[in-house]
């Protein structure tokens, strides 16, 4: 990911002294058809008719909320293990986004393949990733899910159907293409799955910044998932700043970004994506087209984060008073707040208790971390290549390393 | 085996269908490989038998396609990318050099990358600087990629067949001046494995190491140089990474001169990765200090006389192999 000179690092806000939860004003919440901040668009929440997510057994809800405050509480501790030098290289925390990736991926199979870019702590977390996996791979250990090779960047999981944590902004989109275009080909070719089984119809999502917008790897992905009929998902996580320039500086028709799909002749549409509810509302339904009809979409998901790009961000580019004006439409109060009073599914002391467990397991992955081993020195050279043959580099033969511990 | 003469695109298509046939996670993408039946021919025929699920003309999209390619075989697919000029891969470079050969070890060895990218590759006939690149020296520097440069039909074959079953990326570098030469090729099934070298003339008094269409090159010299009594080894790599540096070190104790023979330019070429790997474990043998013959390090002009004269051809050989037996 790009860089500016290293510059102080920002401390990161946790949940003030006593104070378990994400309160907002509670005359805000429930209100989510409602003109939103600095010229987002207002989201499509606002269904006067039930709402798909209505349908849904309340545990399922939970399980959000709980997911969106794991990832909290796991960024928070990120936060903190950055700043005491215990993660290295770059980090991108997922603070203020965690609706979207709880919602897009609660609307898919577990076994639709994702890919996404590098601000992958949330999706891995969401994915089924355990938070020692991830915590342990930003601390360059053994136990981590890439054996400590990857770092903050690059989360892989296979067996969550996650390829990735990529680094380069937009070279994922054409990867991403590839796995939709893969799966298509198990249905139309092989006639099985390369997994085992029967071939089924899948859909792939593949999440990008706003930044990547302006990247000619996607430009080039989405003309192939347009004239192929790919059913791949280009979900865009539109936080409204590509490191520290805001999207109008750098993006032409930010106002309406569904109209670069539409030049590919792949339907676009815009969803609120500081609401999970609504997410699924309107996610689901469309995931569920595309995987019926085989065919690629591309969706404009309103988000911010909270935090700087990185952990060297000093976000002098936008003001304090913008980023509060989101914190009032925090997607984890608006959830908590559906569940206490208009599900009733939880009270307050259910809330502090996922909030109990989520810090605790926050904090068990740091300690995981901190005790797991380095990588054995052999890992070095293991996992460059799948087939090693002689005389493959002058230097030193490479070798088979340690299984990796997801697999 | 009972051998025919076939020319090297036949023998790059037959390695082609045959895998298709053997395996069906194997599929070919490229510009105008199918309908236009391959923009030199290479894939004649294919999309008639095998539909155009698995032969796919893809737009002029080299980034694209590269990086679907990427997530197809991460996937479980097999794909062959056919680079109409490995030119034109250059554009497709974040993908070539960051996610093909690094996927494997940045998953922790969840998943690997096994792609077969395969196209033209050196001067072509009078394409001018941005069409006649030599990639080798670029892309051999990554680990991660294997890299096979066959100088005949017979490789061409044997190593296509064994790039599309590697488990890992493979950058298969073909010439269009090569496309047309024929060559015996057996009837029935067989690979060439990486990472052995073969000897094309044997001789006693020098080692003349390289790859590709040079080896040609090379072998011509041996004939011309055979008249004034000296007799070479010629040793055809035919991989690069693998690269067989205990072949080319055994013929050097044999003759205790080298020359490396590079249609790369001169600096950090692979030509100067051979000499270097010569020096840290033959050095001993050697009787003269070893020599390259790469292309001029200019860009390659149009000028037909001037391109001739750019390429590492049979003369700049000869005089090479003359210097290291002093007989200039």
């Amino acid at each position: 990911m790009h860089q500016t000179s290293p510059a102080p690092v920002q401390p990161a806000p946790g949940p003030a002294a006593g104070e378990n939860r994400y309160h907002i004003t509670s005359s805000r919440v429930g209100m989510p058809g409602a003109a939103e901040p600095n010229g987002h668009a207002a989201g499509n929440g606002h269904h006067a008719g039930p709402r798909p997510s209505d349908a849904l057994a309340s545990p399922v809800l939970v399980k959000w909320l709980r997911d969106m405050i794991m990832i909290r509480e796991f960024e928070n501790r990120c936060a903190q293990a950055y700043q005491q030098a215990k993660i290295g290289g770059f980090c991108h925390l997922y603070i203020g986004q965690e609706a979207l990736a709880v919602g897009t991926i609660a609307s898919v199979e577990h076994d639709d393949p994702i890919i996404t870019a590098y601000r992958d702590h949330g999706h891995a977390l969401a994915r089924g990733m355990t938070p020692r996996a991830c915590m342990a791979e930003m601390f360059g250990k053994a136990t981590g899910c890439a054996k400590g090779k990857g770092g903050s960047m690059h989360m892989f999981d296979r067996p969550n159907w996650l390829f990735g944590g990529h680094g380069i902004v937009g070279a994922q989109t054409p990867v991403g293409a590839g796995l939709a275009f893969a799966a298509k080909y198990e249905l139309e070719v092989l006639g099985r799955s390369l997994a085992g089984g029967a071939a089924k119809k899948k859909v792939a999502l593949c999440y990008l910044g706003d930044g990547a917008l302006n990247q000619g790897a996607l430009h080039e992905a989405m003309n192939l998932a347009g004239l192929w009929s790919i059913p791949v998902i280009y979900v865009v996580e539109n936080n409204r700043y590509s490191m520290g320039t805001a999207i109008e500086r750098g993006t032409t028709m930010a106002h309406d970004l569904t109209a670069k799909a539409r030049a590919y002749g792949i339907e676009g549409v815009q969803i609120d994506g500081m609401d999970v509810r609504t997410i699924y509302d309107r996610f689901k339904p469309l995931a569920d087209r595309c995987r019926e009809q085989q065919r690629p979409a591309f969706v404009d998901l309103l988000t911010y984060r909270y935090q700087g790009h990185s952990m060297s961000d000093p976000q002098k580019y936008r003001a304090k008073d913008e980023v509060e004006l989101f914190r009032q439409r925090d997607s984890i109060a608006l959830l908590e707040q559906h569940l206490l009073h208009e599900r009733r599914a939880l009270s307050e002391a259910d809330v502090d208790a996922i909030v109990h467990e989520c810090k605790a397991l926050a904090q068990d992955s740091v300690e995981f971390a901190e005790q797991s081993p380095a990588p054995d020195a052999q890992e070095l050279y293991s996992d460059v290549y799948v087939n090693i043959q002689p005389d493959l580099s002058p230097t030193r033969a490479y070798v088979h390393g340690a299984k990796n511990p997801l697999l | 085996m009972a051998t025919r003469q076939i020319q090297f695109r036949e023998a790059l298509r037959e390695a082609m269908a045959e895998e298709m046939r053997r395996d069906d996670r194997v599929f070919l993408m490229g510009e105008e490989v199918a309908y236009y039946n391959g923009a030199y021919k290479v894939s004649q025929g294919m999309l008639e038998e095998f539909g155009d699920k698995r032969i796919i003309d893809a737009p002029i999209s080299e980034n694209g396609f590269a990086g679907l390619a990427v997530g197809a075989a991460m996937y479980g697919l097999r794909p062959i990318i056919e680079f109409m000029s490995w030119s034109f891969s250059l554009v497709a470079a974040d993908q070539l050099l960051n996610n093909v050969p690094k996927m494997l070890y940045m998953s922790g060895g969840q998943w690997g990358c096994p792609v077969v990218f395969r196209g033209n590759n050196g001067a072509g006939g009078q394409l001018g600087s941005t069409h006649s690149w030599c990639v080798e020296a670029l892309y051999a520097n990554v680990p991660g990629l294997k890299i096979a440069i066959p100088s005949n039909a017979h490789d061409a074959k044997g190593l296509l067949k064994s790039a599309i079953r590697d488990d890992d990326p493979v950058f298969f570098l073909e010439s269009e001046r090569m496309l047309s030469d024929k060559g015996e090729v057996p009837e029935g099934e067989y690979t060439v494995p990486f990472g052995r070298a073969e000897l094309r003339t044997e001789g006693t008094d020098c080692t003349v190491v390289s790859f590709g269409r040079p080896v040609n090159f090379c072998v011509e010299a041996a004939r011309e140089l055979e008249k004034e009594g000296v007799t070479v080894d010629v040793l055809d790599m035919r991989t690069v990474r693998p690269l067989d540096i205990g072949a080319v070190v055994r013929s050097i104790k044999k003759t205790g001169r080298v020359v490396v023979v590079d249609q790369c330019w001169p600096f950090a070429s692979v030509a100067s990765e051979v000499i270097t790997q010569v020096c840290e474990r033959a050095f001993d043998s050697l009787d003269h200090q070893p020599l390259r013959v790469n292309t001029d390090d200019v860009p390659t002009p149009y000028a037909k006389t001037l391109e001739a004269e750019y390429l590492p051809h049979k003369g700049k050989i000869v005089q090479a192999v003359k210097a290291a037996l002093h007989r200039l």
